[in-house]
């Protein structure tokens, strides 16, 4: 894949479920369409939901890379209903 | 304005929501709602609009609380017996949600003050117990081209549609005028099972919140009943056709707010 054109970024690694979601998401309201949100989060439960729900809000999931220090990186190009 | 970390704690139920967002829960924020009538009705509404962050609430009734209204009126306590209503339910609200502002007007609403009293606000919500005020509110908000959600309830049954101007029938439409005095009983008179109000009161709240964050379908040219005792919703399409109603017709005769008289055992508003 090209390299992406981050727009704006966000941790949620301090935050728990069902924070980690409602940061991202507050993040993402502010972007236009088009625009990719970086969203860095911890391993676990944020990887295997924060994906699924930016998924469920029609945004286009880029893709997730391994940070290798317990962190992942999610990457959303956002996608206006 | 960005909301605040708290603000996104405290709403991020709602922010979660794909229909509400950042976006719709700052709508609510901005948005102005006021209620007429602080008892059965207009107490969960109020609560769950204060709940919800609408940023604006206003609330008018004349009356004080009574111990009677306590069994349905959950925006009261037993403490606040003697309090003007609205100055209960503005405490009420505001211990729920600092976000919230909540102007209180103390006084009998009517022909010569609705007007100016529902101008400021974008969704207006009929908590009151009897048909002049009904109508008055409903000439009111057709005048002022103002979206309104009338409601009505009564012993084991309670009905609610909701009038957004220009996209269906208003509540004259459908109902014409009050019915003859003593024609029929007033909820003092025939009782109200008090979780009417909760049920009733708090799908006028969805209303609003829905009207506000422009998402789904409202109660427009519909009206939606419940009976309690056969727990039945009934929704019932209305008549579409407005041309010839008093108020929102072609060729309009009323074009100020009426007083219509109360029964003498009612009070006003």
């Amino acid at each position: 894949m090209d390299e992406i054109i981050v727009d704006e970024q966000v941790d949620i690694t301090d935050k728990v479920c069902p924070m980690t979601f409602v940061k991202a998401k507050v993040c993402m309201d502010e972007l236009e369409d088009g625009e990719v949100l970086a969203i860095r989060m911890n391993d676990g439960e944020p990887v295997q939901n924060v994906p699924r729900s930016m998924k469920e809000e029609g945004h286009k999931i880029l893709k997730l890379i391994d940070n290798e220090d317990g962190t992942y990186t999610l990457y959303v190009r956002k996608v206006e209903e | 304005m960005a909301l605040t970390d708290t603000q996104i704690e405290r709403y991020s139920r709602h922010i979660i929501l794909k229909e509400v967002g950042a976006k719709g829960q700052k709508k609510l924020l901005n948005a102005k709602v006021l209620i007429i009538g602080a008892g059965g009705l207009g107490a969960p509404a109020a609560m769950y609009l204060a709940a919800a962050g609408v940023g604006t609430i206003g609330i008018a009734d004349a009356d004080d609380v009574d111990l009677s209204n306590l069994q349905r009126q959950i925006i009261h306590s037993t403490e606040d017996v003697g309090k003007p209503k609205v100055q209960s339910a503005k405490e009420t609200m505001e211990r729920m949600n600092p976000d919230v502002k909540v102007n209180i007007y103390h006084m009998f609403v009517d022909a010569s003050n609705i007007r100016e009293l529902i101008r400021e606000y974008d969704f207006i919500i009929d908590g009151t117990d009897n048909f002049p005020a009904k109508f008055l509110i409903n000439d009111a908000c057709v005048l002022e081209k103002k979206p309104f959600s009338h409601a009505g309830i009564i012993r084991f049954k309670g009905q609610l549609m909701t009038y957004v101007p220009g996209e269906g029938p208003c509540y004259r439409c459908v109902f014409r005028n009050p019915p003859p005095k003593d024609a029929v009983p007033t909820c003092k008179q025939a009782g109200v099972i008090g979780a009417m109000g909760g049920v009733i009161g708090s799908l006028q709240a969805m209303e609003a919140v829905k009207y506000i964050i422009g998402k789904g379908d409202l109660l427009t040219g519909y009206l939606l009943t419940f009976d309690a005792l056969k727990m039945e919703f009934r929704k019932i399409k209305l008549p579409g056709d407005t041309h010839a109603c008093a108020v929102c017709g072609d060729h309009p005769t009323i074009t100020e707010p009426v007083d219509y008289e109360l029964n003498v055992c009612e009070d006003k508003i």
